[in-house]
Protein backbone atom coordinates (compact mmCIF):
# COMPACT_ATOMS: atom_id res chain seq x y z
CA UNK A 1 0.00 0.00 0.00
CA UNK A 2 1.09 3.28 -0.31
CA UNK A 3 1.07 4.76 3.12
CA UNK A 4 4.93 4.46 3.68
CA UNK A 5 7.15 6.27 6.47
CA UNK A 6 7.98 9.05 5.11
CA UNK A 7 9.36 12.02 6.65
CA UNK A 8 7.35 13.12 9.55
CA UNK A 9 4.52 10.19 10.01
CA UNK A 10 5.90 7.71 12.47
CA UNK A 11 4.84 4.23 12.34
CA UNK A 12 2.94 4.72 15.82
CA UNK A 13 0.73 6.88 14.22
CA UNK A 14 -0.23 4.41 11.84
CA UNK A 15 -0.51 1.11 13.58
CA UNK A 16 1.66 0.23 17.06
CA UNK A 17 1.10 -3.85 16.81
CA UNK A 18 3.28 -6.33 14.71
CA UNK A 19 3.62 -6.11 11.32
CA UNK A 20 3.93 -8.33 8.58
CA UNK A 21 4.54 -7.39 4.83
CA UNK A 22 3.18 -9.64 2.66
CA UNK A 23 4.71 -8.13 -0.64
CA UNK A 24 7.90 -6.66 -0.98
CA UNK A 25 9.81 -6.89 -4.34
CA UNK A 26 13.40 -7.37 -5.56
CA UNK A 27 14.16 -6.01 -8.67
CA UNK A 28 16.94 -7.87 -10.72
CA UNK A 29 19.10 -4.38 -11.76
CA UNK A 30 20.34 -6.12 -14.61
CA UNK A 31 21.00 -9.60 -16.57
CA UNK A 32 24.65 -9.72 -15.59
CA UNK A 33 23.34 -9.44 -12.06
CA UNK A 34 22.70 -12.88 -12.77
CA UNK A 35 25.91 -13.97 -14.42
CA UNK A 36 27.24 -15.85 -11.11
CA UNK A 37 23.81 -18.14 -11.06
CA UNK A 38 23.85 -19.14 -14.85
CA UNK A 39 26.11 -21.23 -17.29
CA UNK A 40 28.56 -19.99 -19.63
CA UNK A 41 26.13 -21.00 -22.46
CA UNK A 42 23.23 -19.09 -21.05
CA UNK A 43 25.81 -15.99 -20.08
CA UNK A 44 27.01 -16.17 -23.97
CA UNK A 45 23.16 -16.29 -24.70
CA UNK A 46 22.60 -13.16 -22.85
CA UNK A 47 25.82 -11.27 -24.32
CA UNK A 48 25.63 -12.42 -28.03
CA UNK A 49 22.83 -10.90 -28.84
CA UNK A 50 23.14 -7.81 -26.29
CA UNK A 51 19.88 -8.86 -24.36
CA UNK A 52 18.88 -7.13 -21.16
CA UNK A 53 15.96 -7.80 -19.78
CA UNK A 54 13.05 -9.90 -20.51
CA UNK A 55 10.55 -7.97 -22.39
CA UNK A 56 7.36 -8.34 -19.63
CA UNK A 57 8.13 -5.88 -17.06
CA UNK A 58 8.67 -2.96 -19.22
CA UNK A 59 5.29 -3.65 -20.24
CA UNK A 60 3.68 -4.22 -16.71
CA UNK A 61 5.52 -1.28 -15.09
CA UNK A 62 6.64 1.46 -16.78
CA UNK A 63 10.12 2.11 -15.52
CA UNK A 64 8.98 5.88 -14.97
CA UNK A 65 5.72 5.41 -14.06
CA UNK A 66 4.95 6.50 -9.94
CA UNK A 67 3.28 3.14 -10.54
CA UNK A 68 6.19 1.07 -11.02
CA UNK A 69 8.14 3.19 -8.06
CA UNK A 70 6.81 5.46 -5.61
CA UNK A 71 8.80 8.41 -6.15
CA UNK A 72 10.66 8.64 -2.75
CA UNK A 73 11.64 5.02 -3.48
CA UNK A 74 13.91 5.92 -6.43
CA UNK A 75 17.08 5.88 -5.73
CA UNK A 76 18.16 9.45 -6.95
CA UNK A 77 21.51 8.04 -8.18
CA UNK A 78 20.15 5.73 -11.20
CA UNK A 79 20.42 2.88 -9.24
CA UNK A 80 17.30 0.21 -10.01
CA UNK A 81 14.74 0.80 -7.66
CA UNK A 82 14.40 -2.18 -5.37
CA UNK A 83 17.49 -3.47 -6.23
CA UNK A 84 19.18 -3.97 -3.39
CA UNK A 85 18.76 -5.32 -0.09
CA UNK A 86 19.49 -1.76 1.97
CA UNK A 87 17.14 -0.20 -0.29
CA UNK A 88 14.41 -2.39 0.81
CA UNK A 89 15.84 -2.06 4.31
CA UNK A 90 16.11 1.61 4.59
CA UNK A 91 12.24 2.02 3.05
CA UNK A 92 10.27 -0.56 4.17
CA UNK A 93 11.78 -3.63 6.57
CA UNK A 94 13.41 -1.12 9.30
CA UNK A 95 11.09 2.09 9.50
CA UNK A 96 8.06 -0.28 9.64
CA UNK A 97 9.82 -2.42 12.17
CA UNK A 98 8.69 -5.54 9.93
CA UNK A 99 8.50 -8.86 11.78
CA UNK A 100 8.86 -10.47 8.44
CA UNK A 101 8.21 -10.05 4.82
CA UNK A 102 7.48 -11.59 1.90
CA UNK A 103 10.03 -11.15 -0.99
CA UNK A 104 8.96 -11.06 -4.25
CA UNK A 105 10.71 -11.08 -7.46
CA UNK A 106 8.39 -10.24 -10.87
CA UNK A 107 11.12 -10.79 -13.13
CA UNK A 108 9.08 -11.58 -16.31
CA UNK A 109 10.29 -14.85 -17.13
CA UNK A 110 7.43 -15.50 -17.89
CA UNK A 111 8.09 -13.53 -21.09
CA UNK A 112 11.31 -15.42 -22.08
CA UNK A 113 9.96 -18.42 -24.67
CA UNK A 114 13.03 -19.79 -24.99
CA UNK A 115 12.36 -23.62 -23.37
CA UNK A 116 15.78 -24.05 -22.21
CA UNK A 117 16.93 -20.86 -21.63
CA UNK A 118 13.70 -19.99 -19.54
CA UNK A 119 14.61 -22.67 -17.15
CA UNK A 120 18.39 -21.47 -16.46
CA UNK A 121 16.75 -18.06 -16.31
CA UNK A 122 14.24 -18.48 -13.22
CA UNK A 123 16.75 -20.69 -11.54
CA UNK A 124 19.64 -17.67 -11.43
CA UNK A 125 16.33 -15.56 -10.83
CA UNK A 126 15.90 -17.81 -7.30
CA UNK A 127 19.58 -18.48 -6.36
CA UNK A 128 20.17 -14.64 -7.16
CA UNK A 129 16.99 -14.19 -4.18
CA UNK A 130 18.18 -16.88 -2.02
CA UNK A 131 22.20 -15.55 -2.18
CA UNK A 132 21.99 -11.72 -2.04
CA UNK A 133 18.30 -10.97 -0.16
CA UNK A 134 17.46 -14.02 2.16
CA UNK A 135 20.83 -15.17 3.17
CA UNK A 136 21.55 -11.31 4.40
CA UNK A 137 18.49 -10.42 6.13
CA UNK A 138 16.46 -13.27 8.02
CA UNK A 139 13.51 -11.04 8.33
CA UNK A 140 13.02 -12.11 4.83
CA UNK A 141 11.60 -15.15 3.31
CA UNK A 142 10.97 -15.33 -0.38
CA UNK A 143 9.06 -16.65 -3.89
CA UNK A 144 9.90 -18.82 -6.28
CA UNK A 145 9.73 -17.79 -9.61
CA UNK A 146 9.12 -20.54 -12.74
CA UNK A 147 9.06 -21.36 -16.28
CA UNK A 148 5.46 -21.55 -16.36
CA UNK A 149 5.00 -22.94 -19.78
CA UNK A 150 6.24 -26.06 -18.83
CA UNK A 151 4.68 -27.57 -15.81
CA UNK A 152 7.85 -30.41 -15.97
CA UNK A 153 10.38 -27.84 -15.51
CA UNK A 154 8.27 -25.69 -13.13
CA UNK A 155 8.12 -28.95 -10.61
CA UNK A 156 11.99 -29.88 -11.20
CA UNK A 157 12.74 -26.08 -9.97
CA UNK A 158 9.93 -26.26 -6.77
CA UNK A 159 11.48 -29.71 -6.21
CA UNK A 160 15.55 -27.89 -6.15
CA UNK A 161 14.55 -25.23 -3.87
CA UNK A 162 11.20 -25.97 -2.62
CA UNK A 163 13.00 -26.93 0.84
CA UNK A 164 14.86 -24.12 0.72
CA UNK A 165 13.89 -23.01 5.05
CA UNK A 166 13.39 -19.33 3.67
CA UNK A 167 11.15 -19.93 0.88
CA UNK A 168 7.13 -19.99 1.45
CA UNK A 169 5.99 -19.55 -2.18
CA UNK A 170 6.23 -20.03 -5.70
CA UNK A 171 4.72 -17.19 -8.35
CA UNK A 172 2.38 -17.69 -11.07
CA UNK A 173 1.78 -14.53 -13.41
CA UNK A 174 -2.52 -13.68 -13.35
CA UNK A 175 -1.94 -13.95 -17.19
CA UNK A 176 -0.89 -17.12 -18.76
CA UNK A 177 -1.72 -18.93 -21.84
CA UNK A 178 -3.67 -21.45 -19.97
CA UNK A 179 -5.65 -20.60 -16.83
CA UNK A 180 -4.00 -21.91 -14.10
CA UNK A 181 -6.94 -24.59 -12.84
CA UNK A 182 -6.52 -26.27 -16.05
CA UNK A 183 -5.59 -30.24 -15.00
CA UNK A 184 -2.34 -29.87 -16.72
CA UNK A 185 -0.99 -27.82 -13.97
CA UNK A 186 -2.03 -30.22 -11.47
CA UNK A 187 1.52 -31.42 -10.67
CA UNK A 188 2.67 -27.85 -10.35
CA UNK A 189 0.11 -27.12 -7.39
CA UNK A 190 0.91 -30.76 -5.85
CA UNK A 191 4.49 -30.29 -5.58
CA UNK A 192 4.00 -26.87 -3.95
CA UNK A 193 1.84 -28.52 -1.57
CA UNK A 194 4.70 -31.61 -0.84
CA UNK A 195 7.04 -28.44 -0.23
CA UNK A 196 4.31 -26.27 1.87
CA UNK A 197 4.54 -24.09 0.03
CA UNK A 198 1.86 -21.16 -0.63
CA UNK A 199 0.92 -20.44 -4.57
CA UNK A 200 0.95 -16.78 -5.38
CA UNK A 201 -0.87 -15.40 -8.53
CA UNK A 202 0.92 -12.12 -8.89
CA UNK A 203 0.08 -9.32 -11.32
CA UNK A 204 2.02 -9.43 -14.22
CA UNK A 205 2.49 -12.10 -17.02
CA UNK A 206 2.60 -13.15 -20.59
CA UNK A 207 0.87 -9.89 -23.03
CA UNK A 208 -0.72 -13.04 -24.71
CA UNK A 209 -2.63 -14.08 -21.86
CA UNK A 210 -4.56 -11.41 -22.70
CA UNK A 211 -5.96 -9.19 -19.26
CA UNK A 212 -9.39 -8.85 -19.97
CA UNK A 213 -11.61 -11.72 -21.49
CA UNK A 214 -12.14 -9.81 -25.07
CA UNK A 215 -8.69 -8.92 -25.89
CA UNK A 216 -5.98 -6.62 -25.42
CA UNK A 217 -6.39 -3.11 -24.28
CA UNK A 218 -3.97 0.30 -26.09
CA UNK A 219 -2.95 1.83 -22.92
CA UNK A 220 -1.39 1.23 -19.48
CA UNK A 221 -4.56 2.96 -17.32
CA UNK A 222 -6.55 -0.35 -19.02
CA UNK A 223 -4.11 -3.17 -18.04
CA UNK A 224 -3.37 -1.52 -14.39
CA UNK A 225 -6.68 -1.09 -13.74
CA UNK A 226 -7.92 -4.24 -15.30
CA UNK A 227 -5.78 -6.63 -14.30
CA UNK A 228 -8.66 -7.77 -11.76
CA UNK A 229 -10.25 -9.20 -14.54
CA UNK A 230 -7.44 -11.82 -14.82
CA UNK A 231 -7.15 -12.77 -11.11
CA UNK A 232 -10.81 -13.26 -10.94
CA UNK A 233 -10.86 -15.34 -14.19
CA UNK A 234 -7.66 -17.27 -12.51
CA UNK A 235 -9.35 -17.82 -9.27
CA UNK A 236 -12.78 -18.84 -10.80
CA UNK A 237 -10.60 -21.18 -12.51
CA UNK A 238 -8.59 -22.73 -9.65
CA UNK A 239 -11.95 -23.23 -7.32
CA UNK A 240 -14.07 -24.49 -10.21
CA UNK A 241 -11.21 -27.20 -11.57
CA UNK A 242 -11.59 -28.79 -8.26
CA UNK A 243 -8.11 -27.98 -7.77
CA UNK A 244 -8.48 -27.59 -3.94
CA UNK A 245 -10.52 -31.03 -4.01
CA UNK A 246 -7.72 -32.39 -5.24
CA UNK A 247 -5.54 -30.84 -2.65
CA UNK A 248 -7.28 -30.00 -0.14
CA UNK A 249 -4.05 -28.61 1.98
CA UNK A 250 -3.00 -26.16 -0.96
CA UNK A 251 -3.13 -22.11 0.19
CA UNK A 252 -3.30 -19.62 -2.80
CA UNK A 253 -2.08 -15.87 -2.03
CA UNK A 254 -3.54 -13.40 -4.61
CA UNK A 255 -1.22 -10.89 -4.47
CA UNK A 256 -1.45 -7.30 -6.24
CA UNK A 257 -5.01 -7.99 -7.38
CA UNK A 258 -6.83 -6.06 -5.44
CA UNK A 259 -9.67 -7.60 -3.20
CA UNK A 260 -13.26 -5.63 -3.14
CA UNK A 261 -14.02 -7.62 -6.56
CA UNK A 262 -14.16 -10.08 -4.20
CA UNK A 263 -17.71 -10.03 -2.85
CA UNK A 264 -19.75 -9.00 -5.90
CA UNK A 265 -17.38 -12.06 -7.41
CA UNK A 266 -18.64 -14.48 -4.49
CA UNK A 267 -22.48 -13.60 -4.59
CA UNK A 268 -22.34 -14.55 -8.28
CA UNK A 269 -19.97 -17.79 -7.67
CA UNK A 270 -22.38 -18.77 -5.03
CA UNK A 271 -25.84 -18.33 -6.74
CA UNK A 272 -24.74 -19.24 -10.00
CA UNK A 273 -23.08 -22.52 -8.47
CA UNK A 274 -26.59 -23.60 -6.87
CA UNK A 275 -28.18 -24.57 -10.21
CA UNK A 276 -24.59 -25.37 -12.07
CA UNK A 277 -22.76 -27.61 -9.91
CA UNK A 278 -23.81 -30.53 -11.78
CA UNK A 279 -21.27 -30.04 -13.91
CA UNK A 280 -18.93 -29.71 -11.76
CA UNK A 281 -19.98 -32.00 -8.69
CA UNK A 282 -16.45 -32.07 -7.48
CA UNK A 283 -17.30 -28.10 -6.02
CA UNK A 284 -19.39 -29.59 -3.33
CA UNK A 285 -20.02 -26.63 -1.24
CA UNK A 286 -20.10 -22.70 -2.00
CA UNK A 287 -17.43 -21.26 -3.62
CA UNK A 288 -16.92 -18.31 -1.05
CA UNK A 289 -16.41 -21.24 1.70
CA UNK A 290 -13.46 -22.54 -0.46
CA UNK A 291 -12.40 -19.14 -0.82
CA UNK A 292 -12.17 -18.20 2.76
CA UNK A 293 -10.25 -21.55 3.51
CA UNK A 294 -8.08 -21.93 0.84
CA UNK A 295 -7.38 -18.38 -0.31
CA UNK A 296 -5.89 -14.89 0.87
CA UNK A 297 -5.52 -12.03 -0.64
CA UNK A 298 -2.53 -8.95 -0.39
CA UNK A 299 -4.73 -5.54 0.30
CA UNK A 300 -3.31 -3.91 -2.62
CA UNK A 301 -4.65 -2.48 -4.30
CA UNK A 302 -7.46 -1.39 -2.20
CA UNK A 303 -10.49 0.01 -3.89
CA UNK A 304 -11.46 2.13 -0.56
CA UNK A 305 -14.03 4.65 -1.78
CA UNK A 306 -14.00 8.24 -1.01
CA UNK A 307 -12.84 9.16 2.75
CA UNK A 308 -15.78 10.31 3.70
CA UNK A 309 -17.90 7.11 3.07
CA UNK A 310 -16.16 5.16 5.28
CA UNK A 311 -19.46 3.10 6.31
CA UNK A 312 -19.21 1.64 2.17
CA UNK A 313 -15.67 0.95 2.61
CA UNK A 314 -17.03 -1.09 6.03
CA UNK A 315 -20.32 -2.52 4.11
CA UNK A 316 -17.71 -3.98 1.20
CA UNK A 317 -15.19 -5.38 3.56
CA UNK A 318 -18.37 -7.05 5.66
CA UNK A 319 -19.91 -8.79 2.42
CA UNK A 320 -16.44 -10.91 2.68
CA UNK A 321 -17.75 -12.56 5.71
CA UNK A 322 -14.29 -12.73 6.80
CA UNK A 323 -11.48 -11.42 9.50
CA UNK A 324 -8.55 -13.53 7.91
CA UNK A 325 -8.94 -12.82 4.22
CA UNK A 326 -6.87 -9.92 4.02
CA UNK A 327 -2.89 -9.22 4.58
CA UNK A 328 -1.17 -6.10 4.57
CA UNK A 329 1.39 -5.28 2.12
CA UNK A 330 3.27 -2.37 0.93
CA UNK A 331 3.71 -4.06 -2.36
CA UNK A 332 7.01 -2.37 -1.84
CA UNK A 333 8.43 -0.22 -4.46
CA UNK A 334 5.07 0.36 -6.35
CA UNK A 335 3.12 3.01 -5.52
CA UNK A 336 -0.67 2.35 -5.61
CA UNK A 337 -2.02 5.35 -4.03
CA UNK A 338 -4.10 4.12 -0.87
CA UNK A 339 -3.77 4.22 2.03
CA UNK A 340 -3.50 1.53 4.94
CA UNK A 341 -4.85 3.62 7.24
CA UNK A 342 -8.46 3.74 5.75
CA UNK A 343 -8.31 0.30 5.46
CA UNK A 344 -7.92 -0.08 9.04
CA UNK A 345 -10.34 2.35 9.82
CA UNK A 346 -13.00 0.21 7.61
CA UNK A 347 -11.90 -3.24 9.58
CA UNK A 348 -13.73 -3.87 12.92
CA UNK A 349 -11.03 -3.95 15.65
CA UNK A 350 -10.21 -8.26 15.65
CA UNK A 351 -9.83 -7.82 12.05
CA UNK A 352 -7.27 -5.16 12.67
CA UNK A 353 -3.91 -7.06 14.39
CA UNK A 354 -4.90 -9.79 11.35
CA UNK A 355 -4.66 -7.47 8.63
CA UNK A 356 -1.45 -6.15 9.63
CA UNK A 357 0.46 -9.47 10.68
CA UNK A 358 -1.26 -12.21 11.82
CA UNK A 359 -3.22 -13.55 8.75
CA UNK A 360 0.12 -13.77 6.52
CA UNK A 361 1.93 -15.11 9.47
CA UNK A 362 -0.29 -17.82 10.25
CA UNK A 363 -0.75 -18.24 6.26
CA UNK A 364 3.27 -18.62 5.41
CA UNK A 365 4.17 -20.25 8.55
CA UNK A 366 6.14 -17.74 9.41
CA UNK A 367 8.49 -17.69 12.96
CA UNK B 1 -55.67 -27.01 13.50
CA UNK B 2 -57.91 -28.96 11.58
CA UNK B 3 -56.15 -31.88 9.44
CA UNK B 4 -57.17 -31.61 5.70
CA UNK B 5 -56.99 -34.78 3.52
CA UNK B 6 -58.13 -34.83 0.37
CA UNK B 7 -58.33 -37.70 -2.51
CA UNK B 8 -56.51 -36.34 -5.50
CA UNK B 9 -56.71 -39.67 -7.75
CA UNK B 10 -56.01 -42.98 -8.54
CA UNK B 11 -52.60 -44.19 -8.08
CA UNK B 12 -52.51 -46.14 -10.95
CA UNK B 13 -52.46 -43.13 -12.92
CA UNK B 14 -49.01 -41.66 -11.82
CA UNK B 15 -46.64 -43.81 -12.96
CA UNK B 16 -43.46 -44.88 -11.31
CA UNK B 17 -41.20 -41.74 -12.19
CA UNK B 18 -44.23 -39.69 -12.97
CA UNK B 19 -45.16 -36.11 -11.57
CA UNK B 20 -48.53 -34.40 -11.57
CA UNK B 21 -49.57 -30.87 -10.10
CA UNK B 22 -53.24 -31.57 -8.24
CA UNK B 23 -55.23 -28.35 -6.76
CA UNK B 24 -55.57 -28.98 -2.64
CA UNK B 25 -57.98 -26.87 -1.27
CA UNK B 26 -56.56 -24.09 -3.56
CA UNK B 27 -52.81 -25.01 -3.00
CA UNK B 28 -51.09 -26.58 -6.22
CA UNK B 29 -49.31 -30.23 -4.73
CA UNK B 30 -46.77 -31.64 -6.83
CA UNK B 31 -47.17 -35.37 -6.88
CA UNK B 32 -44.43 -37.95 -7.53
CA UNK B 33 -44.01 -41.52 -7.72
CA UNK B 34 -40.89 -42.64 -7.15
CA UNK B 35 -40.32 -46.20 -7.28
CA UNK B 36 -43.92 -46.64 -6.43
CA UNK B 37 -43.88 -44.35 -3.27
CA UNK B 38 -45.27 -41.23 -3.75
CA UNK B 39 -44.02 -37.82 -2.12
CA UNK B 40 -45.97 -34.22 -2.71
CA UNK B 41 -44.64 -31.18 -2.45
CA UNK B 42 -45.56 -27.50 -2.53
CA UNK B 43 -45.60 -27.25 -6.25
CA UNK B 44 -43.67 -23.82 -5.72
CA UNK B 45 -39.72 -23.85 -5.78
CA UNK B 46 -38.54 -22.00 -2.67
CA UNK B 47 -36.72 -20.01 -4.73
CA UNK B 48 -38.25 -17.91 -7.25
CA UNK B 49 -41.68 -19.98 -7.08
CA UNK B 50 -41.62 -21.58 -10.08
CA UNK B 51 -43.74 -25.01 -10.71
CA UNK B 52 -41.75 -27.68 -9.38
CA UNK B 53 -44.01 -29.58 -11.84
CA UNK B 54 -42.36 -29.03 -14.45
CA UNK B 55 -38.51 -29.92 -13.19
CA UNK B 56 -37.00 -33.14 -14.82
CA UNK B 57 -36.07 -35.27 -12.58
CA UNK B 58 -31.95 -35.78 -13.28
CA UNK B 59 -29.59 -38.32 -11.76
CA UNK B 60 -27.67 -37.41 -7.96
CA UNK B 61 -23.98 -36.76 -9.45
CA UNK B 62 -21.42 -36.10 -6.94
CA UNK B 63 -17.31 -36.73 -7.12
CA UNK B 64 -15.08 -36.51 -4.74
CA UNK B 65 -12.32 -34.97 -7.07
CA UNK B 66 -12.13 -33.39 -10.22
CA UNK B 67 -13.10 -36.25 -12.77
CA UNK B 68 -14.16 -39.12 -10.08
CA UNK B 69 -17.73 -38.85 -10.89
CA UNK B 70 -20.07 -40.99 -8.56
CA UNK B 71 -23.62 -40.80 -11.10
CA UNK B 72 -26.55 -42.43 -9.14
CA UNK B 73 -29.24 -43.42 -11.88
CA UNK B 74 -31.14 -44.64 -8.60
CA UNK B 75 -31.13 -41.91 -6.48
CA UNK B 76 -32.84 -38.91 -8.97
CA UNK B 77 -33.32 -35.53 -7.74
CA UNK B 78 -35.80 -32.89 -9.39
CA UNK B 79 -34.37 -29.95 -10.84
CA UNK B 80 -36.55 -26.57 -10.50
CA UNK B 81 -37.28 -25.16 -14.04
CA UNK B 82 -36.15 -21.75 -13.92
CA UNK B 83 -32.23 -22.32 -12.19
CA UNK B 84 -31.50 -25.43 -11.87
CA UNK B 85 -31.70 -26.28 -8.01
CA UNK B 86 -32.06 -29.65 -7.14
CA UNK B 87 -34.32 -31.15 -4.93
CA UNK B 88 -35.12 -34.47 -3.10
CA UNK B 89 -38.44 -34.67 -3.85
CA UNK B 90 -39.08 -37.44 -0.70
CA UNK B 91 -37.37 -34.78 1.94
CA UNK B 92 -38.23 -31.58 0.20
CA UNK B 93 -34.66 -30.98 0.83
CA UNK B 94 -32.09 -29.07 -1.34
CA UNK B 95 -29.19 -30.42 -2.67
CA UNK B 96 -27.45 -27.48 -1.65
CA UNK B 97 -28.36 -26.47 1.41
CA UNK B 98 -30.25 -29.43 2.90
CA UNK B 99 -31.41 -27.56 6.03
CA UNK B 100 -31.56 -23.87 5.22
CA UNK B 101 -33.19 -24.30 1.66
CA UNK B 102 -36.06 -26.50 1.32
CA UNK B 103 -39.30 -27.59 -0.50
CA UNK B 104 -42.44 -27.76 1.54
CA UNK B 105 -43.20 -31.62 1.50
CA UNK B 106 -46.62 -33.01 1.85
CA UNK B 107 -47.99 -36.42 2.99
CA UNK B 108 -48.97 -38.39 0.19
CA UNK B 109 -50.80 -41.74 1.44
CA UNK B 110 -52.00 -44.40 -0.70
CA UNK B 111 -55.14 -45.89 0.69
CA UNK B 112 -58.08 -48.77 -0.41
CA UNK B 113 -61.12 -47.13 -2.57
CA UNK B 114 -62.82 -48.59 0.40
CA UNK B 115 -61.49 -46.55 2.87
CA UNK B 116 -61.98 -43.34 1.56
CA UNK B 117 -65.12 -43.57 -0.13
CA UNK B 118 -67.39 -42.25 2.11
CA UNK B 119 -64.93 -39.21 2.96
CA UNK B 120 -65.19 -38.48 -0.93
CA UNK B 121 -68.06 -37.54 -1.19
CA UNK B 122 -67.94 -34.64 0.72
CA UNK B 123 -64.18 -34.14 -1.09
CA UNK B 124 -62.37 -34.18 2.04
CA UNK B 125 -61.07 -36.24 4.25
CA UNK B 126 -61.28 -33.86 7.78
CA UNK B 127 -59.95 -36.26 10.34
CA UNK B 128 -56.99 -36.38 12.40
CA UNK B 129 -54.92 -39.85 11.44
CA UNK B 130 -55.64 -41.25 14.92
CA UNK B 131 -59.82 -40.53 13.76
CA UNK B 132 -59.11 -41.72 10.89
CA UNK B 133 -57.76 -44.85 11.54
CA UNK B 134 -60.44 -45.55 14.07
CA UNK B 135 -63.39 -44.64 11.75
CA UNK B 136 -62.10 -46.79 9.26
CA UNK B 137 -60.70 -49.52 11.94
CA UNK B 138 -62.67 -52.17 10.04
CA UNK B 139 -62.18 -51.63 6.40
CA UNK B 140 -58.56 -52.10 6.65
CA UNK B 141 -58.82 -55.04 5.20
CA UNK B 142 -60.09 -53.88 1.43
CA UNK B 143 -63.23 -56.14 2.43
CA UNK B 144 -65.36 -54.08 -0.77
CA UNK B 145 -68.59 -53.63 1.79
CA UNK B 146 -68.39 -49.90 0.67
CA UNK B 147 -70.65 -49.84 -2.86
CA UNK B 148 -69.07 -47.83 -5.44
CA UNK B 149 -68.53 -45.66 -7.39
CA UNK B 150 -68.46 -42.10 -5.97
CA UNK B 151 -67.84 -38.88 -8.12
CA UNK B 152 -65.39 -35.95 -5.73
CA UNK B 153 -64.80 -33.37 -8.29
CA UNK B 154 -63.51 -35.38 -11.72
CA UNK B 155 -62.51 -38.39 -9.47
CA UNK B 156 -64.20 -41.66 -9.44
CA UNK B 157 -63.47 -43.59 -6.99
CA UNK B 158 -63.41 -47.17 -7.30
CA UNK B 159 -63.08 -49.01 -4.44
CA UNK B 160 -61.17 -51.84 -5.44
CA UNK B 161 -58.28 -49.31 -6.52
CA UNK B 162 -55.72 -47.32 -4.42
CA UNK B 163 -56.38 -43.95 -4.07
CA UNK B 164 -53.87 -40.79 -3.38
CA UNK B 165 -54.76 -38.87 -0.58
CA UNK B 166 -52.87 -35.42 -0.10
CA UNK B 167 -52.44 -34.34 3.48
CA UNK B 168 -51.89 -30.67 3.78
CA UNK B 169 -50.85 -30.63 7.58
CA UNK B 170 -47.38 -29.60 7.06
CA UNK B 171 -44.92 -31.97 8.26
CA UNK B 172 -42.62 -34.28 6.79
CA UNK B 173 -43.87 -36.52 4.51
CA UNK B 174 -44.78 -39.74 5.36
CA UNK B 175 -44.72 -43.21 2.95
CA UNK B 176 -46.99 -45.33 1.59
CA UNK B 177 -46.23 -48.16 -1.06
CA UNK B 178 -48.77 -49.19 -3.41
CA UNK B 179 -50.33 -52.26 -2.64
Amino acid sequence: MTTSLLGTTPRESVWTGPVVDADVHAQVPSASALFPYLAQQWIDWCTERNWRTPPGPGQHFPPNSPRTCRPEWRPDDGRVPASELALLQEHVLDPWRVDAAILNCYYGIDSIRQPDWVNAMASAVNDWLVHEWLAKDARLHGSLVLPVRDPEAMVREIHRLGDQPQIKQVLLPARSDLLWGRRIHLPVFRAAVEHDLVVGLHYGGTADGVPSTTGYPSYFIEEYAGEWQSFATQVTSMVVEGLLQELPDLRVSVIEGGFLWLPAWGWRMNKDWKGLRREVPWLSEPPMDVIRRHFRFSAVPAELGPPEAARHLQNALGWLRSDDLLMFATDYPRGHDDDVDRLLAGLPDPARPKLMAETARAWYRLP
Amino acid sequence: MPSKRFVVGRAADLADGEKMAVDVNGRSIAIFNVEGEFYGLLNRCPHRGADLCAGRFLPLVSAERPGKYVYDTDHQLLACPWHGWEFDVTTGQSYFDPVGMRGRPYAVDVEKGSLVATEVESGAVSMTPAQYAAATAGQNAGDGKQPGPYKAETVTIEVEDDYLVVDLRPRRPGRRTAS
